[in-house]
C-alpha cells in the first residue's frame, strides 16, 4: 500500500511542473520601463501613426498621455490626434466594430489594457512575429498569434520574413547604441523594410512599453507612494511596539 | 465631557458598553499571534466598506457602461486606482486572515463547548463572505467575472427536477446578463453586508458572553481572585488593543506592499482574463475562481463518476457543499476532554496537518487545468478532507491527551 501511495505521488510530480499551462511558445523577454519617457513618446507616435487607425485606446485620454509623457499639449493636438477629437477626450476611433468585423473576422481588439491581458513579453514577440504564409488569406501569419487576422501593419519598416522568425532566443544589447538586437531572428526576407533589424526592434522595445505605459499609467506614481507609506507604516510600528512593551511589561 | 458621558449614560447604557466589551472584558492574557487575525478581519471589513462605499460612488452597474466604469475610477477619478486596489487586495486579505483566523479555532478547540455558537455565526460569516466575495466579482465585468459567475451559477442547474430553474431564477434571465449584473450590485453592496454586519455583531457578542478561549484551552474563569476578575485575565482595553495595533502595522506592511507594487499579485487577486471586457461569444481558454475558492472548485471537479442516475456534476455540487456543510458540525465531532492543540494527542495533531496540507494543495489544484493525474490527486485529498471530520468523533476519544494546567502557561 506504501509503494502505491509513493508511486502515485511520485507519478504526480511531473504535472505539477507543468503548472504555468497555456501556450507553449517562448516569448522573448520584454522588461518594460516606464521611467524612460523618450522610449514611451517614440512608442506613442509608433502607436499613433499605426496601430491607432484599427485600434482604439478607449479607456485612456490622450491629455492623459500627453501629461505623463511630457509632449506639450499644442504639440500632441497637431501631430498625434487624427481624428479631430479635443485633447481631454477618450482615445477612441472612427473604424466601426460590425465593419472591422465583416473586414477581419473580429473587431480589431481596443488596446488599452493589452499589456495588462497578454503580458509584455507577448506582445514584444507578437509584433515581431509575423511571417510570409500564402496561405492566409492576408499573406501573413505570425508565430505568436497562429491564424492571426491582423495584417503586417509594419512591413514597411521590419519587411517580411520569408520563414518563421526565431522568438525566444535571449537578447543581445548593442554596447555602442543600446539597441535590442536579436537581428537573427529572421535568417531571410521576402519584402525589405526600412529599418534595420536592431532599430526594428527597439521600435518595438518602444512600442510595447508604451502599451506597458497604457495599461498602468499610475504604475511609477503608485511605486514613488508606496515607499512612503512602507517607511510610514515601518514608523509606526516602532511606536506600536514601544507602547506595547510599555503596556505589558507588568504583566506576568 | 464627564457631564455629557453621564447624560448620555442615564439614557443609553454606553458605560456599561465600553466595559464589558473592552475595559472590563477580561481576555486571557497567554494570546499569541494566531489571535491577531479576528481583529485584523474587523480591520480589512472596515476597509471593505469605506472603500467600497467610495467606489459605488463612481460605479456603473450595467452590462454596457461596468468595465470601462471601472477603468474610470483606476485613470480618470482621483486616487481611485487607489480605492480600487485598497478594494480587491482587501478581498483577498480577508480571506487570508479568515482562514488563518479559522485554523486557530480549529488548533485551539475554540469551537468545543461552551462556544459552539461563536463558531456557527463564525461560519455563517464565512458563509455570507463567500456569497459576497463571488458578487463583487462579477462587477467589474471582465471575461474572467463573467465566466466564472456563469460556472458557478450553473451548477445550480446540477440539482435534480428544479436546477435549470433555480439558475434562471438566481441569473433572471438565460444566461449572465446585465440583469444578472444588477442583482448582484444590489445584494454585494446592500444586502449582505447588512448581513455581514449582523453575523459580525452576534459572533462578538457570543464571544463576551462566554469569554475568549487560549492556546491553553483553559476556562479562565475557573480561578478568579477576590473581586471576581479571572487571575489569568487581562483587560482587553488598554493591553489588547495596544498589542493588535502592532499586529496591525505588519499587517498593514504587507497589505501595502502588495497594494502599492503587486496589485494583480501575479494574476492572484486580479486575474488577467478579467482584463477583458466580459464577452458572451468568447470562453477564455481556462477558467478558474479567484483563489480563496479554489479548494472548494477543486473538490467540484474532483467528482467524477454519475451515480444513481444523476450526473456527477450533481455529486460534485453535493460535495463542494458538503465540504462547507461539515464544519457546521465540527463543535460536536470533536469528541477530545482537552480542547487546546497542546494537550491533544499525536492522531489529532497529524489528522489536523493532513488536513491543512490537502485544502491548500487542492487550493493549488483548483487554480490550474485538471488532468487526470491531478484529477486523481484531488480524489485522494478530498477524501482526506472529509476524513477530517468523520473520524474525528473516533481520533479525539481514542487517543490519550496530555494533562491540562491549572494555569496558562504564557
Amino acid at each position: 500500500m506504501k509503494q502505491l501511495i509513493l508511486g502515485f505521488f511520485i507519478a504526480m510530480l511531473p504535472t505539477l511542473g507543468l503548472a504555468a499551462g497555456g501556450g507553449s511558445i517562448h516569448l522573448d523577454a520584454m522588461e518594460p520601463d516606464h521611467a524612460n519617457k523618450e522610449s514611451l513618446q517614440r512608442g506613442a507616435a509608433l502607436f499613433t501613426n499605426y496601430c491607432m487607425g484599427c485600434h482604439s485606446a478607449e479607456y485612456a485620454r490622450y491629455k492623459r498621455v500627453s501629461d505623463d509623457l511630457g509632449i506639450p499639449a499644442e504639440l500632441y493636438e497637431e501631430n498625434l490626434i487624427f481624428t479631430g477629437a479635443k485633447i481631454g477626450e477618450l482615445m477612441k476611433i472612427s473604424m466601426k466594430k460590425d465593419l472591422s468585423e465583416g473586414w477581419f473576422g473580429a473587431p480589431p481588439p481596443d488596446l488599452t489594457l493589452e499589456s495588462r491581458l497578454r503580458g509584455e513579453s507577448w506582445i514584444y514577440s507578437y509584433l515581431r512575429g509575423f511571417y510570409k504564409d500564402d496561405s492566409r488569406p492576408l499573406g501573413v501569419n505570425n508565430v505568436v498569434f497562429d491564424n492571426v487576422g491582423m495584417p503586417h501593419v509594419l512591413v514597411d519598416l521590419q519587411g517580411l520574413c520569408a520563414v518563421e522568425p526565431k522568438i525566444g532566443q535571449n537578447a543581445s544589447v548593442d554596447p555602442l547604441s543600446g539597441n535590442v538586437n536579436n537581428a537573427d531572428a529572421c535568417p531571410e526576407y521576402a519584402i525589405e523594410g526600412s529599418m534595420p533589424a536592431a532599430e526594428f526592434d527597439r521600435a518595438m522595445y518602444d512600442l510595447t512599453n508604451f502599451l506597458s505605459y497604457m495599461g498602468d499609467p499610475v504604475k511609477l506614481e503608485r511605486e514613488r507612494l508606496g515607499i512612503f507609506v512602507l517607511i510610514f507604516v515601518a514608523i509606526f510600528f516602532v511606536f506600536a511596539y514601544l507602547l506595547n512593551r510599555e503596556y505589558w511589561k507588568d504583566v506576568h | 465631557m464627564q457631564k455629557l458621558i453621564q447624560w448620555v449614560d442615564e439614557r443609553l447604557p454606553v458605560v456599561d458598553a465600553w466595559n464589558n466589551h473592552l475595559a472590563k472584558y477580561y481576555a486571557p492574557k497567554n494570546f499569541n499571534v494566531w489571535y491577531f487575525f479576528g481583529s485584523l478581519a474587523m480591520l480589512v471589513l472596515v476597509n471593505q466598506l469605506v472603500t467600497g462605499i467610495w467606489l459605488t460612488m463612481s460605479y456603473n452597474p450595467s452590462a454596457e457602461g461596468a468595465f470601462s466604469s471601472v477603468e474610470y475610477i483606476m485613470r480618470d477619478v482621483e486616487w481611485g486606482w487607489l480605492l480600487r486596489y485598497l478594494h480587491s487586495t482587501g478581498a483577498s486579505a480577508f480571506f487570508v486572515v479568515v482562514y488563518l483566523h479559522m485554523f486557530r479555532g480549529l488548533m485551539y478547540g475554540s469551537y468545543q463547548k461552551p462556544r459552539e455558537l461563536i463558531w456557527l455565526f463564525g461560519m455563517l460569516i464565512y458563509l455570507v463572505l463567500m456569497a459576497e466575495a463571488f458578487m463583487g466579482y462579477l462587477l467589474p465585468w471582465g471575461q474572467m467575472s463573467y465566466w466564472g459567475a456563469q460556472v458557478i451559477v450553473n451548477l445550480f442547474g446540477a440539482i435534480p427536477v428544479i436546477g435549470e430553474d433555480l439558475s434562471l431564477w438566481i441569473r433572471g434571465d438565460y444566461l449572465i446578463s446585465g440583469i444578472t449584473l444588477n442583482r448582484f450590485f444590489a445584494l454585494h453592496v446592500v444586502a449582505l453586508p447588512i448581513v455581514l454586519l449582523g453575523l459580525v455583531v452576534l459572533h462578538i457578542l457570543a464571544l463576551h458572553e462566554v469569554g475568549s478561549n487560549n492556546p491553553d484551552g483553559i476556562d479562565i474563569k475557573k480561578n478568579k481572585d477576590e473581586n471576581g476578575i479571572p487571575k489569568d485575565g487581562i483587560p482587553f482595553h488598554p493591553y489588547y488593543s495596544v498589542h493588535d495595533l502592532v499586529g496591525v502595522a505588519v499587517f498593514f506592511f504587507i497589505f501595502f506592499i502588495v497594494v502599492f507594487f503587486f496589485p494583480e499579485m501575479g494574476g492572484l487577486f486580479i486575474e488577467k482574463p478579467n482584463f477583458e471586457p466580459a464577452n458572451a461569444l468568447k470562453t477564455p481558454e481556462h477558467i478558474a475562481p479567484v483563489w480563496y475558492f479554489t479548494p472548494f472548485y477543486a473538490m467540484l471537479r474532483a467528482v467524477t463518476v454519475d451515480l444513481f442516475g444523476l450526473p456527477a456534476k450533481f455529486w460534485g455540487v453535493v460535495v463542494m457543499g458538503g465540504a462547507i456543510a461539515i464544519l457546521f458540525v465540527l463543535p460536536w465531532l470533536d469528541r477530545s476532554p482537552v480542547r487546546s492543540m497542546r494537550y491533544k494527542g499525536w492522531l489529532s495533531r497529524i489528522a489536523l496537518a493532513i488536513f491543512a496540507i490537502s485544502f491548500v494543495i487542492l487550493g493549488y489544484l483548483g487554480l490550474v487545468p485538471a488532468t487526470a493525474g491531478r484529477t486523481a490527486l484531488a480524489q485522494v485529498l478530498t477524501t482526506l478532507y472529509f476524513l477530517y471530520f468523520i473520524l474525528m468523533p473516533f481520533y479525539t476519544r481514542m487517543e490519550k491527551t496530555k494533562p491540562v494546567p491549572e494555569r496558562v502557561t504564557g
